[in-house]
């Protein structure tokens, strides 16, 4: 079965508090060098079925109105690679 | 004729069971409306509670919004019905693009729970009418994810119409952009209010009852109309 991994990430100019919540923990544990953490959500989508233009075409539509909030948030589709 | 205002339940919905109450307390018929059931029941008016909808699941508001009972209220919001969203409620119009912007994490993280103390700005829509513009009144607010965000095309827009129902005083506490607690569409039927006005509508449980306005006000405008 394919999937498709559809990634979503709060706008750059949105504030992601999660995100600095993060990157202030790093050095507190010994990492380093990290200048800023932005958090986001991965979404994986094993599709039935041959993922052409259509199905592709689906997702985004999917992604568009129900995964990302548009108002506030980026999204990107992609197919991953099938497992061996 | 009684007035009817429904409030919907939604799994996850805390608040219903109060707003119920308000609605009453207001001299309104409170009418309880199920997510799954499209059907209205000849409410003359619609409540979105407060809660966590769903879990909260992907974004506060998401998935209630794709609910049966939506598509109604949708569809009759935008026929000029008035609907108030409270808290989730207000996610749930936001999602809904019933609304402009979205509701976002605090910018603390924490979870606030407070007494906060409101200011009118707008004493024209269906749910304010009671109010004088510049009127501060004080509400519980409760919240993880209230932060109102949008882009500045369209705060501008919504400052320049009048469209900032409520303004948070002395303290911002969830860091609102422009210190935005409520929002109105452009007709002004659609309100979505972070904090509470159905915990503040009796002595008894209320830090006071300045809540009440917002339901008596819909009584006043439908009964006019």
């Amino acid at each position: 079965m394919a999937r498709v991994v559809v990634d979503v990430m709060l706008k750059p100019e949105i504030l992601d508090p999660q995100g600095q919540a993060v990157q202030r923990a790093l050095p507190r544990l010994g990492f380093t060098g990290i200048a800023d953490v932005r958090q986001g959500k991965r979404f994986e989508l094993d599709v039935e079925g041959p993922v052409d233009d259509a199905a592709l075409a689906r997702i985004r539509e999917a992604a568009e109105t129900f995964l990302a909030n548009t108002v506030i948030e980026d999204f990107t589709v992609r197919v991953e690679e099938a497992a061996k | 004729m009684t007035t009817r205002v429904g409030v919907v339940t939604f799994p996850g919905s805390l608040d219903d069971r109060d707003a119920q109450r308000a609605v009453r307390l207001a001299g309104a018929e409170p009418v309880a409306l199920w997510h799954r059931d499209k059907d209205l029941h000849q409410v003359d008016a619609v409540v979105l509670p407060g809660g966590f909808s769903y879990g909260d699941y992907l974004r506060c508001g998401a998935i209630s919004r794709f609910s049966p009972v939506m598509e109604t209220v949708i569809e009759q919001a935008k026929l000029g019905m008035p609907v108030l969203g409270i808290c989730n409620g207000f996610q749930v119009l936001c999602e809904s693009h019933l609304l402009p912007g979205a509701l976002t994490r605090n910018d603390s993280l924490h979870f606030i729970c407070r007494d906060q103390k409101l200011r009118i700005e707008n004493a024209d829509t269906a749910w304010t009418r009671d109010y004088s513009a510049g009127q501060e009144i004080v509400v519980p607010l409760k919240n993880g994810e209230g932060r109102f965000v949008a882009d500045a095309h369209v705060l501008d827009e919504l400052e320049a119409e009048g469209r900032v129902v409520a303004r948070y005083v002395d303290v911002n506490p969830n860091g609102s952009y422009r210190d935005i607690a409520g929002i109105t569409n452009a007709a002004g039927n659609v309100v979505g209010l972070m904090p509470h006005p159905e915990h503040a509508v009796e002595p008894l449980t209320g830090p006071t009852t300045e809540g009440l306005g917002f339901f008596t006000s819909v009584l006043k405008q439908l009964v006019n109309a």
